[in-house]
Parts: structure tokens; C-alpha cells; sequence
């Protein structure tokens, strides 16, 4: 199977390292970053590209842009891994678009397209008989869309809550473990590289909230954009508040939360014993799921990292193969 | 709750029994002995907790005792909810804050513990509402959204089974 890697971060070097360290049968013969580009039909040296951006250069030549990846280069997924942009979901989007017109499969990480255009996307997929997959965009490394999808088709869900964002969590566990403050802890994140020099869209409740929309609009046939989530973060959360919540065996967690028959989408820190499921440690994400066949289910893993986002966009790859792709 | 039961031995302990087999909590027991013109049979009178939706397990266990229960009074706040509020709770009136909630008459602030940061900034307080049912204690923690953005605090409500 041969794929055009967009992006060449965290995610990106990612999949180039688990494709130079397994026996995937994948051959990258297009890629990009935000300043350059390569194609070579033969297959990419991927270990001298990883080696380029290891040095701080470009990952290819300056006069191949990603757009001349997606529209020329020769291959069967598009794997879409550049920043997310809330607002326009570009240019990712339009990348997306031109490789479903040209009957390419297409791979994401990025949330912007898949919250913003999943309908339209979906339509042009279907349209041009290709897979429009996106299990890396909620929840890191835990397979979620594909057991929603797949796993537990044929349930109805009545609710789906749970942690959707590491950086908070990481953020409620130290506070609650040490007594910091939230700048303590949002401080110490940042050291550790879990939070970004700018936190808002993980603090505010941004991040959750668009994992949110897409789980809405893609798994349970709701029509929702990020305005419809009632939102608040964590930025005002108090080390007191914290241990009022400890005298009585409970903590504090940003929950994500979705009734699907209230309509309802909400972001916000809860109250919650210390012995729920979802109280998990650090950068952990966790997803209960509330099903009338299947009954309850909670899924924990990480939910970022470069390695483990890779998995979810591996996991994407090989599901296409195996299904549609002929050869290798 | 007012209870009939034989004047024998042992009655009152068997009536009491499925009481804390139910997870119930008894307030006052109330003892009659002038009673009913039969005499063979005694008034009692229990003052109850009871977990939500367990009074009707407890009415079959009475029944399977032998008990007859002459009346059951009005259920009262006896679902509990707590939640935790940030903000600048004392500037903004405390007290009528929590009024809000006791002016429903079916909810009511039973606990409320503060804590006073240094001056100027947010306190953090735990309030514990009790209710009727869970459908008032709904209703209250919506007083409480509401009061909560004219003054301007962080209510964290609890994660509630569905
Ligand atoms: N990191 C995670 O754990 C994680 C988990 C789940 C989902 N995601 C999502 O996955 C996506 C990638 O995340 P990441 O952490 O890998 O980001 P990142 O480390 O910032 O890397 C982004 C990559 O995209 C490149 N890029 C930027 N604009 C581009 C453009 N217009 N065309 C082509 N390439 C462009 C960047 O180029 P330069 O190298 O030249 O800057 C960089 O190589 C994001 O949408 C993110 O939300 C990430």
C-alpha cells in the first residue's frame, strides 16, 4: 500500500518510525511539512527524512508544496496529519477533498475537517468509492470510533462521557496529589511538553469539546458545530476545591458528556468518587459508554504521544487494506 | 410512618429488622401502649431515612413480618446531592445564595463548608443539597446554574449515574 504522509511532526515522524520498524507493507512514496515536499514512486528514504528533521531542515525540496504531494504524487491513502485549525479546518480540508476526487482513500489525525465537514467528506468518500477514516482524532490510541462503529453496531447509545483531554487530567491529577495550584501544575505540564506554550484550546475545554462534535456527528447521527457544546475549563479550579472534594472521597475531572436523545453536549469539570472508572492518572483518557445491548463500557488508554497516535493511524491503514487495496 | 403490630415479644425488633436490611436509618421510634380498644395489637411510630426507591422493598418486608403499616407520612428531603462552588462567595451574598435553593421548599442546603483563601481571591465552598427527590435536586442545582453566572462563580456539579 503506498500512502502520501501530510505533516511530518509528533504524528507524523510517528508513523515514519513505526513504518521503518515494522513490516507494515506500506511504502510512503509522497511527503510534506509546512515548508516542503517530496514524491519518488519507488518509495521515500524515510529513515534520511527523519534524519533531516532531526538536524531542524526541511523534510524535502523547497519547490515541491504539499498541495503538488497531494494532487501529483502516485499513491492509495492520504494520511492527513497537520495541525488542527477550528476555525476553517484549513488547508487541511481542501487537501482532503482533492485526494477523494482523486479516488484516494484518506487517513486523519487532524479534528478541524472531521468536526467542521464530516457530512460533505463522507458524501464525496462514498461518491468516489474510497474510505474517509479518522480514529486518531478522538482519543489517541484507543480504538473508540472503530468499537462505536464497528464492535458495538447495532446498539443505541444513551450516553457517552468521560476524559477526553490529557493535559487537564494531567493538570486535575497533580493538583489533587500535591496541593498545587492550577498554575503550579499547568506549569509543570508544560515542562514535561503535555501542555503547548499556549494551553487554551486544552484548558478551556476546546479539545474535548471538538471530540465531542465529532463523536456527535459521525457515530450518533446528531447535527452539532463546537458552539453547540456548553463549555467551561479548568482555569479556575482551586487547590481548595480540590481537597473539599477529597474529604469526601471524590476528585475533580474535566468530563465530556453526551446525551444523544437531550441533545445535549457539555464540557465541564465534575464532582467524581475517587473510585469511578474514569478517574484515571495523568495523561489517561477514558470513555464510558452507555449501550442497551451491550450494557456499560469504558475504554482507558493514552490519548496522545507520537508512537500512540501512529497506532490509531496504523490501525486506519491496515483496516483499508485488508479490505480494499490490492497488492502492497 | 406509624406501624401496627402484635403486642407480643420480639415484635418491635422484628418490625426494626428490614429496616437496616433496606440501608434505612432510624431518627425516633415512638412507643404507644394505650392503643387500639383490642390491646392486641401496638402503635408504634418510626421516624425513617430511607435510600431512594426503597420503601416499597421495605412495605414487602414488613408485610412478610407480619407488620401492618397504618400510615405513611410525607417523604422528606431525602435525596442528597453535594456540590463544590469557586468564586467570590462572600461578596456575593453567601446567605442568599443558599436562600435560593431553601426558598423551593422541596430542596434544602444541609451542609456548607468553606474555605477563605487569602484576600481577594476565589473561595471554594462544598454545599450539600437535600431533596425530596432526585428530579428536585435537579431543579435545584439549576437555581444554582443560574445564580451561579449573575454572581459570576464556578459551580462543579457532580458526575451523576444516568
Ligand atoms: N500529537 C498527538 O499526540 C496527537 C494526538 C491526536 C491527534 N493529533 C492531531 O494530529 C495532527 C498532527 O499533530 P502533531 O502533534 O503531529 O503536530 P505537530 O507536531 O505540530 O506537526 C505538524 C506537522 O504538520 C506540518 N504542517 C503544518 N502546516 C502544514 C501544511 N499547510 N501542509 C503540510 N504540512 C504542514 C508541520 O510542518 P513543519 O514541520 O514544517 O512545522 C509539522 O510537520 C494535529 O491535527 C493534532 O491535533 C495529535
Amino acid at each position: 500500500m503506498r500512502i502520501a504522509l501530510l505533516g511530518f511532526g509528533s504524528v507524523g515522524r510517528g508513523i515514519a518510525r513505526a513504518i521503518l520498524a515494522k513490516d507494515l507493507s506500506i511504502t510512503v512514496t509522497g511527503l510534506a511539512d509546512s515548508r516542503s515536499g517530496l514524491i519518488d514512486p519507488d518509495g521515500i528514504d524515510l529513515a534520511a527524512a527523519l534524519a533531516r528533521k532531526g538536524n531542524g531542515d526541511p523534510c524535502g525540496l523547497p519547490d515541491t508544496s504539499p498541495a503538488d504531494v497531494v494532487a501529483k504524487a502516485d499513491y492509495d491513502v492520504l494520511v492527513e496529519v497537520t495541525p488542527t485549525n477550528v476555525e476553517t479546518a484549513e488547508p487541511a480540508l481542501g487537501h482532503i477533498r482533492e485526494a477523494l476526487r482523486r479516488h484516494k482513500h484518506v487517513v486523519t489525525s487532524n479534528k478541524g475537517p472531521i468536526a467542521i465537514a464530516y457530512p460533505e467528506l463522507r458524501a464525496l468518500a462514498e461518491a468516489n468509492g474510497v474510505f474517509l477514516k479518522y480514529e486518531a482524532t478522538v482519543c489517541g490510541a484507543i480504538p473508540l470510533i472503530h468499537a462505536l462503529q464497528e464492535g458495538l453496531a447495532g446498539n443505541t447509545i444513551s450516553r457517552l462521557y468521560g476524559v477526553f483531554n490529557g493535559t487537564c487530567n494531567y493538570i486535575l491529577t497533580r493538583m489533587a496529589a500535591e496541593g498545587l495550584t492550577y498554575e503550579q501544575a499547568l506549569a509543570e505540564a508544560r515542562e514535561l511538553g503535555y501542555a503547548e506554550a499556549d494551553p487554551t484550546y486544552d484548558v478551556e475545554g476546546i479539545d474535548a469539546a471538538i471530540k465531542l462534535v465529532i463523536l456527535a456527528n459521525t457515530i450518533l447521527g446528531m447535527q452539532t458545530t463546537l458552539a453547540d457544546v456548553e463549555r467551561t475549563g479548568i482555569t479556575l479550579l482551586t487547590p481548595d476545591a480540590l481537597q473539599l472534594a477529597e474529604d469526601q472521597d471524590c476528585t475533580i475531572r474535566l468530563i465530556g458528556e453526551i446525551v444523544p436523545e437531550a441533545g445535549a453536549l457539555r464540557v465541564s469539570p465534575r464532582l467524581i468518587p475517587e473510585v469511578h472508572p474514569l478517574v484515571v492518572e495523568g495523561t489517561l483518557n477514558a470513555v464510558s459508554v452507555e449501550t442497551d445491548l451491550a450494557g456499560e463500557l469504558t475504554f482507558i488508554g493514552k490519548g496522545a504521544g507520537s508512537t500512540e497516535t501512529a497506532s490509531a493511524v496504523i490501525g486506519d491503514l491496515l483496516y483499508i487494506q485488508s479490505r480494499h487495496v490490492q497488492g502492497s | 410512618m406509624k406501624l401496627e403490630m402484635k403486642d407480643q415479644p420480639g415484635q418491635l425488633v422484628a418490625a426494626l429488622k428490614p429496616i437496616s436490611a433496606v440501608g434505612g436509618n432510624i431518627i425516633a421510634v415512638i412507643h404507644q401502649r394505650e392503643t387500639s380498644a383490642a390491646a392486641e395489637t401496638l402503635d408504634v411510630q418510626i421516624v425513617l431515612e430511607l435510600p431512594e426507591g426503597r420503601l416499597d422493598t421495605l412495605l414487602e418486608l414488613f408485610r412478610e413480618q407480619g407488620v401492618s403499616v397504618v400510615r405513611i407520612g410525607e417523604e422528606r428531603l431525602l435525596y442528597e446531592c453535594t456540590l463544590i462552588m469557586i468564586g467570590h462567595l462572600m461578596h456575593t451574598d453567601l446567605s442568599d445564595t443558599v436562600d435560593q435553593i431553601d426558598r423551593t421548599g422541596s430542596a434544602e442546603v444541609t451542609e456548607l463548608s468553606l474555605v477563605m483563601p487569602a484576600i481577594d481571591s476565589p473561595s471554594s465552598a462544598r454545599i450539600t443539597i437535600r431533596s425530596t427527590t432526585r428530579a428536585e435536586a435537579k431543579k435545584a442545582i439549576g437555581i444554582l446554574r443560574g445564580v451561579a453566572e449573575r454572581k459570576d462563580l464556578l459551580i462543579i456539579e457532580p458526575l451523576e449515574d444516568a
